[in-house]
């Protein structure tokens, strides 16, 4: 395999290794609430040994050995031996995490260094006490040994090693896997005694395929791990090979038994048997001549388990790894893994596709071609379909995101002696992979926040007459064109009168300043106000609000606050589903073109401008005042010649309305969102520009921005008076 | 990167004798199946998988039943590994010499 193709096979690892990582966590969190679960301790400890088998592949020994102690404790949770306590989970996601150190450590490229090691080492003593100081790992085998002993009634015990028998499926090569990197990694669980090519697969000259595989391997393997280890050793390919493995003192019948299983010659393979001494040549030949005898071959499984060689929980525990295998290769028809890149490509074409095709509209209006309209408008709506399907590639769950949040509570609230429950809900609402990743940390930021000063501590609590268990909630759906995601806390409510003294301890507004409710809350979004006294490990680390409205609005979102004193605390984040194109509306004022997003466009209604091309601040609009914002006034732009019929577009944001007033309406456009320069950054209701098909620049409108600035009556430059 | 570079009876590979060009070199091999006798120069092979083997144990098989003889020579060190690990020797049955740097693990 060259060094490319290696590099990406490990990153599938590495990311591959982390949701496992995330299932382990889940599963153990799962059982702090329902310790009996058998359930979620089967994935946890699936969990733990696909990490350790894989991280094997690529010889990330630390990963190995460490998991494989943490798999040891997990088996014996498994098997009852030890009981899940509270103290022994806690101890098992520190050791998750750990496990997520080495994989960084992984990703860097670099061995863990000594600081890393010696806490893994910490760790694993400590786990070792746990369950009460386990004795150094003992190979399964030797464990069984006296069982079989007596059973198989003092006949003469077979060879003291592994006998692995696998034949490679023919696509093996093709998918990227090379048997040598199976074998090597043998090697690694133990000395390879003797490894046989099997060449007889070799098919004749005309039907050599170059790339397929077809050889198989007779290796024999001292080690002390057991057979799940070493069957670990090939899940990469597990439905693509055969495999059999016949543990250490097998009877010459079970090497007899295993000769029949394989495809090749019983002769030519029983050689290969004698000479790696797992059978002499008389059990051969005797075997060869009752083999004949023996009339029809039961499965394999049924002669190993009547031959006491292997238990029958192994064969069970096989046949559900076949399942699992079964699932894992059904859920990966179903998805695909694609590099973010290739997307990304993908969306700027698309993006592209949809200026050029807004051109070609243009054109055929100006020729008034009817033919070419028609084909026209046919080519912009399949455009429409591109782009939209382009886009829900890009789509994720916020599932995956709130999850997280399950681990952090439970700590967090741990940490302060608090006991809070949260409790998620529209986990498959779906965004944009990239805000996705943009969203979590101020999504963590307002988790500990809610934790930390939002929810009393329990005495308070049940002074104040509320349940002692604090209730956190994280909530994400859709409402008109965006996504809103909300963190809600039945904590105390921000305390008003400790925001309004330190805002005017800081200068932030004067004594005399009045402020509504809403205006007071919105004060904790200022920089470099922070109501808490305490400067704890959660908070008072110099991230403050300011930052989450910072990072919510560098995405094109909003952020917002309603609190209830006594009864909690809600932030409501709102975010553009995608940030790359939209359904637009376009406008005209003055000359110049604006966009606004069509989900956000309620109506548009006439507006009468008797009074000179001077706007009304509000408009009576069917008996309710709809504030009105002039996008002349409110950018300066020069009179329009003549006077005109003007429109107001009515929009809609956050359940808030307000009245566009423009001069022209063009109607829908596909907007292709262009960011805006960092000069542009200090304009308020802005969000970006993009390109018409004529090649002019059209703003697109930050309908957020602009309807609380209708409401405030604010100008759309930052004021000169220092801040 | 694959070179392969044939001078009378004697073919020099140099570079990946890996899936990405086995079929390249089995397709430059299998014309020359027809030699009575062939001298396969590895020591520029700086990977070498399964793929490989299973090109150069084709190329064994069809020439020995041929009544030909295949010779291989100067494994590199990637090729050295692979047949320490599989055993192969014995297979191919050419001598194998070290490189002075020392035995392969």
């Amino acid at each position: 395999m060259s060094g490319m193709n290696l590099e990406a096979a490990r990153q599938t690892f590495i990311e591959e290794a982390r949701e496992r990582l995330q299932e382990l966590e889940a599963g153990l969190l799962a059982l702090e609430h329902d310790p009996q679960d058998g359930e979620w301790l089967n994935a946890v400890f699936r969990a733990a040994h696909t990490i350790k088998g894989s991280a094997g592949l690529f010889e990330l020994d630390v990963i190995v050995g460490f998991t494989h102690r943490v798999e040891t404790a997990l088996d014996r949770l498994r098997s009852g031996e030890q009981a899940f306590t509270p103290a022994l989970g806690a101890l098992l996601l520190r050791a998750g995490d750990h496990i997520g150190l080495l994989l960084d450590a992984a990703v860097a490229a670099q061995e863990p260094d000594a600081a890393l090691l010696q806490a893994g080492q910490a760790l694993l003593d400590e786990l070792a006490r746990a369950l009460g100081e386990a004795p150094p790992p003992v190979p399964a085998a030797a464990g069984t040994l006296p069982e079989r002993v007596e059973r198989s009634g003092g006949a003469a015990l077979g060879p003291e090693f592994w006998h692995i028998s696998v034949r490679f499926g023919r696509e093996v090569l093709r998918n990227g896997m090379d048997p040598l990197s199976f074998i090597r990694y043998l090697g690694t669980l133990g000395r390879l005694l003797r490894v046989a090519t099997v060449t007889d697969g070799l098919p004749a000259l005309a039907d050599f395929d170059a790339e397929a595989c077809y050889l198989g391997f007779e290796i024999d393997l001292d080690s002390p791990v057991d057979r799940d280890t070493i069957a670990g050793a090939f899940e990469f390919v597990a439905d693509d090979c055969t495999l059999h493995i016949l543990p250490p003192r097998s009877l010459a019948a079970q090497y007899l038994e295993l000769l029949r299983a394989l495809p090749e010659d019983d002769l030519r393979i029983g050689e290969l048997l004698v000479n790696s001494g797992c059978l002499s040549r008389v059990e051969l030949e005797q075997g060869l001549r009752r083999q004949a005898e023996v009339q029809p071959s039961p499965p394999l499984g049924h002669i190993l388990v009547d031959q006491h060689g292997v238990e029958p929980a192994v064969v069970d525990e096989a046949l559900r790894r076949q399942g699992q295998v079964r699932e894992r290769k059904a859920a990966s028809a179903r998805f695909l893994r694609v590099q973010a890149e290739h997307l990304d490509a993908l969306i700027d074409q698309v993006g592209e596709l949809v200026i050029a095709g807004a051109a070609v509209a243009l054109l055929a209006q100006k020729h008034a071609d009817t033919a070419l309209e028609e084909a026209a408008s046919t080519l912009s709506r399949l455009v429409a379909g591109i782009r939209d399907s382009a886009l829900q590639l890009r789509m994720v769950p916020i599932g995956e995101t709130f999850v997280r949040f399950q681990r952090i509570v439970r700590d967090v609230a741990h940490e302060l002696g608090k006991e809070i429950t949260l409790q998620i809900s529209g986990e498959e609402t779906e965004l944009d992979k990239s805000v996705v990743e943009k969203i979590g940390d101020p999504l963590m930021h307002l988790v500990r926040n809610a934790i930390d000063h939002g929810i009393e501590p329990v005495e308070t609590r049940l002074a104040r007459g509320k349940p002692a268990s604090g209730h956190l909630r994280l909530d994400a759906f859709h409402d008109s064109g965006s996504l809103v995601i909300e963190v809600g806390d039945d904590g105390g409510g921000l305390d008003r009168e400790r925001i309004r003294a330190k805002a005017i301890a800081n200068g932030l507004i004067t004594a005399d300043h009045e402020l509504d409710a809403r205006g007071l809350a919105e004060l904790i979004f200022a920089p470099g106000l922070s109501t808490s006294d305490s400067v704890t490990q959660l908070s008072g680390r110099g991230v403050g609000m300011d930052v989450v409205r910072r990072n919510v609005e560098s995405l094109r979102g909003s952020v917002e606050v309603h609190s209830t004193p006594g009864a909690g605390t809600v932030f409501r984040i709102r975010l553009p589903l995608t940030l790359a194109i939209i359904d637009g509306f376009l406008l005209g004022c003055s000359g110049s073109r604006f966009v606004v997003p069509l989900d956000s466009v309620v109506e548009c209604v006439e507006l009468d401008t008797a009074g000179a091309g001077v706007c009304p601040p509000y408009l009576n609009l069917r008996q309710h005042a709809l504030p009105l914002v002039c996008l002349r006034e409110l950018f300066g732009l020069p009179a329009g010649g003549g006077a005109r019929r003007a429109s107001v577009v009515v929009v809609q944001c956050g359940g808030r309305r307000a009245g566009i007033v423009v001069d022209e309406l063009f109607g829908e456009f596909q907007t292709v969102i262009k960011p805006l320069g960092p000069l542009f950054a200090p304009l308020r209701a802005i969000s970006g520009s993009t390109i018409l098909g004529s090649g002019e620049v059209a703003l697109i409108i930050d309908i957020a921005a602009l309807v609380q600035l209708a409401a405030q009556r604010r100008p759309v430059l930052p004021s000169r008076s220092p801040a | 990167m694959i070179e392969l570079h044939r001078n009378g009876q004697r073919l020099a590979i140099a570079g990946e004798l890996t899936i990405y060009h086995a079929a390249e070199v089995h397709a430059a091999l299998v014309p020359l199946y027809a030699e009575t006798e062939l001298d396969i120069d590895l020591s520029g092979v700086s990977e070498f998988d399964t793929s490989g083997v299973q090109v150069l144990l084709l190329a064994k098989r069809e020439m020995a039943q041929a009544g030909h003889a295949l010779r291989l020579s100067g494994h590199s060190q990637a090729v050295l590994d692979v047949f320490a690990l599989l055993e192969l020797g014995g297979l191919f049955g050419d001598p194998q010499l070290l490189p002075a740097g020392g035995a392969p693990a």
